[in-house]
């Protein structure tokens, strides 16, 4: 096993077919992308090799050479039940896919099983979050339009993502299931579940026995997980709050137009500008409820993708403190055994090894999430206060406020009173 | 710093009385403009204000000026000898000529009054002008408050807000073409002492009552006038549109505060959040602090919006008092023909009588159709008793349709004048309320549009 080209594929206790596989696609990848000939093979070199990759992504990412896109959601309906299908539509140049495009169909449960997949292959890199199996509370219908349109382009997101990582686009898995037309009889094969009971079980012991030699940077990293989950989640709850609230707002608002209709129904000389206020509230309303469409659909889901990051994040760096602790527990066994040093030391080595590259993966990506985070929340920012300055320009009574002054008979000069700045002055124009 | 509001500004809005006060107790007056008039100064605008009061004001405003410039608390014995704790207000009145002649105004003669004063003025009022719509007060109890405004008669913001409304009612009043020259109306502002003995003394007390009781009575007019009738129907579908409005307006209120307090919290998380970010920290505090900005202006955006309520909360109320004339027009409509009613009928029993022909039943007729003719003597008897009671009668009418004409003249001429100060009041309320959305708008694109600029640091 050492002579080999180590994957990153880190379950080493798990016999897994695939695994072979991965390793293949892997080592391939490599040597399209290196120099060619014999691949180093410690784990310090394969850091390099993974930092590489990284800088050659951005170049890379003009032209990328794996497209893919989720679409055209449509009811399936069975006996059993009815559900709603996608369609995955793949454009490749990569030599490892037979056909440069492809279209396959795939419901919600298939991503499911891609990502646990990704997840089992990839124990200490951060997979893109999926989104949530259950629906989110306000909303009722699994079937309504605006959830599944809403859904869908989070799965193009997860997918997108998958295929824009430098290891996780050569997943085997990935390729079957952008390829496979029946992605059933795949789905069948590979232990999964069995698997990640065993990995909680262990787990749960390691953290009871304690961590004692966690590294420094992985502490601060765990440290930063752990606010930063708070924090989003808190801006998730916040952000929903506020939909929540412009709802009430705009359900109230509605009630106003249609009196000051009635009320300029009684009137000769004010029915004018009545009917002027009227159609501004309802433009007011017609704005704020495009506005709360925008939030639920727009900012919430982009927010709320990384309040399920973030769990990923701590889950991954769950999984290295076990590999960690594997390697612990075994290494001080060896240093209290005098007998039979040979397997356990083989063991240990392997372990040891085992713990390098899962730091050195979780490090690199680490570094790609940090900047996805930023990259991500900074434009959802960004495009929600654009939002926010579209709402109020739309909703400014700018045209109706060409109102007949002359019928006050005067000039009104009672307006110094009130405060303005100048500019607005010269929009508002005199008839 | 505190100034007087002239009174011809209660000519066309007691709500531009309103905002000059806060435009002098704000801090910042730099970039004051007129629409139309980029170029006139406050002093300038000050002076138009001025000249047209001269031009339009009644003589009582061309000889005083009047405010309602403070509020105190006071505790005292009531009149079942308890201790109540009550809010006072104080009136000022000077000389006109004062503002004029540019330099410190003469000290005011002042005094002070409760509200139940002010209650009892308006019941005067209406008592000895029932032709005349007489203007409000502001609400007794807080109605159509949202959540943060306080329904307490002794919380300061609601107290200042009646401040303005009493000084409003006084103006009102005061620039009045009837009301204005009426001697209690005078005292009330000059005599803190003897005023309520002067009232009483007026014997008003006694038509109080029978107001009251006409008011609520019902009968039915056999030809109503028509304007009248439109004029109450408008009126009261006026006041139902105006409820309705108010108490929605008061929902939006409570709802859009929600939502920019809510966004205070973003302030708060962004700032704990940016301490565990390197790069993306001074972005996402700065972003934070603007949110806090957002949060905050609400309560500013809100008080004026309550300004513009007052004011149409004034022409709610203005509604009950234009009922009112109605409905003493069709007391005294009903009364007349009441009147005629009863005159035709003598007129008839008359002629019966003196004919012979029984056409309108009597208990005289029939007894003495039962027992008997009556005498000579009676009949004569009878008849003068009657021609006496015919001339009443035909005097009674005459009086009544006098009284009638001449109500329908000066209540007909009150209601225009309202008509056209209703239309004024209401279309400047419109307004200054399309101004304030526009601010706020304004205000909302700042914010954010700093905000945006923050994050696109992160």
């Amino acid at each position: 096993m050492s002579g080999q080209a180590v994957p990153v594929d880190l379950s080493g206790h798990m016999l897994d077919l695939e695994e072979d596989e991965d390793l293949e696609v892997f080592s391939k990848h490599h040597s399209s992308a290196a120099d060619g000939g014999s691949m180093p093979n410690s784990p310090s070199s394969m850091v390099n090799q993974y930092r590489l990759e990284d800088e050659e992504d951005e170049l890379v990412d003009t032209m990328k050479d794996l497209l893919v896109t989720v679409d055209q959601p449509e009811s399936h309906v069975t006996a059993i039940e009815t559900f709603i299908v996608y369609r995955v539509v793949t454009k490749t140049t990569r030599s490892e896919f037979d056909s440069s495009e492809y279209e396959v169909r795939r419901r919600y449960q298939d991503f499911l099983w891609l990502r646990g997949r990704l997840e089992d292959s990839y124990p200490t890199l951060i997979v893109n979050p999926l989104p949530e199996k259950f629906v989110m509370k306000g909303m009722v219908d699994r079937f309504n339009d605006d959830f599944i349109e809403t859904r869908r382009k989070a799965l193009d997101r997860f997918l997108n993502k998958v295929s824009a990582h430098p290891v996780l686009s050569h997943s085997q898995h990935l390729h079957v299931f952008l390829t496979a037309q029946d992605l059933l009889s795949h789905r069948k094969q590979g232990p999964g579940f069995l698997s990640r009971v065993g990995e909680t079980v262990r787990a749960v012991a390691h953290s009871v026995r304690g961590l004692k030699g966690r590294p420094e940077e992985f502490t601060l990293m765990h440290d930063y997980v752990e606010e930063f989950s708070s924090k989003i989640s808190s801006v998730d709850k916040i952000t929903q709050r506020i939909a929540k609230e412009q709802r009430e707002y705009v359900d109230e608002l509605k009630r106003c137009g249609p009196t000051y209709s009635l009320w300029a129904a009684l009137e000769e000389d004010l029915a004018e500008p009545l009917r002027g206020v009227a159609g501004c509230v309802e433009r007011c309303c017609v704005e704020t409820e495009e506005h709360i469409q925008y939030l639920s659909e727009v900012l919430v889901p982009a927010v709320h993708e990384y309040v399920l990051s973030a769990d990923t994040v701590k889950a991954v760096m769950r999984r290295r403190d076990t590999i960690h602790a594997d390697y612990e527990v075994k290494n001080e066994a060896l240093a209290l055994r005098k007998d039979e040093p040979q397997a356990l030391e083989e063991e240990v080595g392997r372990l040891a090894e085992r713990l390098e590259l899962a730091n050195s993966a979780l490090k690199g990506d680490w570094c790609r999430w940090q900047e996805g985070m930023r990259g991500d929340l900074r434009s959802a920012f960004v495009s929600a206060t654009e939002k926010n300055i579209q709402y109020y320009e739309k909703s400014q009574p700018s045209q109706w406020i060409k109102m007949p002054w002359h019928i006050l008979g005067r000039t009104p000069f009672f307006m110094p009173s009130l405060q303005f700045h100048s500019s607005t002055l010269h929009k508002v124009q005199l008839v | 710093m505190r100034r007087a509001a002239s009174a011809s500004s209660a000519d066309n809005s007691g709500a531009s009385s309103r905002r000059r006060k806060m435009m002098a107790d704000s801090e910042s007056i730099e970039e004051v403009a007129v629409i139309g008039n980029t170029d006139i100064t406050p002093t300038e605008a000050e002076n138009n204000i001025v000249n047209t009061m001269v031009e339009r004001g009644t003589s009582l405003l061309k000889k005083m000026e009047i405010s309602v410039a403070e509020a105190e608390k006071r505790t005292g014995k009531n009149t079942v000898n308890m201790q109540e704790t009550y809010t006072v207000y104080l009136i000022e009145t000077r000389p006109a000529e004062s503002v004029s002649e540019g330099g410190t105004p003469a000290t005011p003669d002042t005094l002070w009054r409760r509200y139940s004063e002010f209650e009892l003025l308006r019941t005067y009022l209406l008592v000895t002008y029932p032709y005349i719509i007489v203007p409000p007060l502001p609400e007794k109890r807080a109605e159509f408050v949202w959540h943060k405004l306080s329904a307490d008669n002794l919380d300061p913001d609601f107290v200042e807000r009646r401040r303005v409304g009493l000084e409003n009612f006084l103006l009102r009043v005061a620039s009045h073409p009837v009301l204005s020259n009426d001697k209690i109306f005078f005292l009330f502002l000059t005599e803190e002492k003897g005023w309520r003995e002067a009232v009483l003394e007026t014997g008003f007390q006694d038509k109080v009552d029978s107001r009251l009781k006409s008011l609520n009575a019902t009968f039915r007019v056999k030809n109503p006038d028509k304007r009248f009738t439109d004029l109450k129907q408008y009126s009261d579908e006026l006041n139902t549109v105006i409820s309705q409005l108010l108490r929605a307006r008061a929902k939006v209120a409570d709802r859009l505060y929600g939502v920019y307090k809510v966004h205070g919290n973003y302030g708060r998380v962004f700032s704990e959040w940016s301490a565990i970010e390197k790069e993306m920290g001074d972005g996402l505090q700065s972003a934070g602090h603007h949110m806090d900005t957002y949060a905050a202006s609400i309560d500013d955006i809100l008080e004026e919006e309550e300004h513009y309520a007052d004011q149409l909360k004034e022409y709610f109320f203005y509604t009950d008092a234009v009922r009112a004339v109605c409905r003493k027009h069709e007391l005294i409509q009903y009364e007349l023909e009441l009147a005629a009613q009863d005159l035709a009928y003598k007129k008839q029993q008359k002629e019966e009588l003196v004919t012979g022909t029984v056409r309108v039943f009597s208990l005289k007729g029939m007894t003495s159709k039962l027992f008997g003719q009556e005498s000579q003597e009676q009949r004569e008897s009878r008849l003068t008793a009657l021609e006496q009671n015919i001339q009443e009668g035909e005097a009674a009418l005459k009086q009544k349709n006098a009284e009638c004409r001449e109500f329908v003249q000066t209540a007909w001429e009150d209601i225009e004048r309202f008509k056209e100060q209703k239309n004024k009041d209401l279309h400047e309320a419109l307004i200054s309320y399309a101004i304030m959305q526009i601010s706020m708008c304004k205000k909302g694109i700042q914010v954010w549009s700093n905000a945006k600029e923050c994050f696109n640091k992160m």
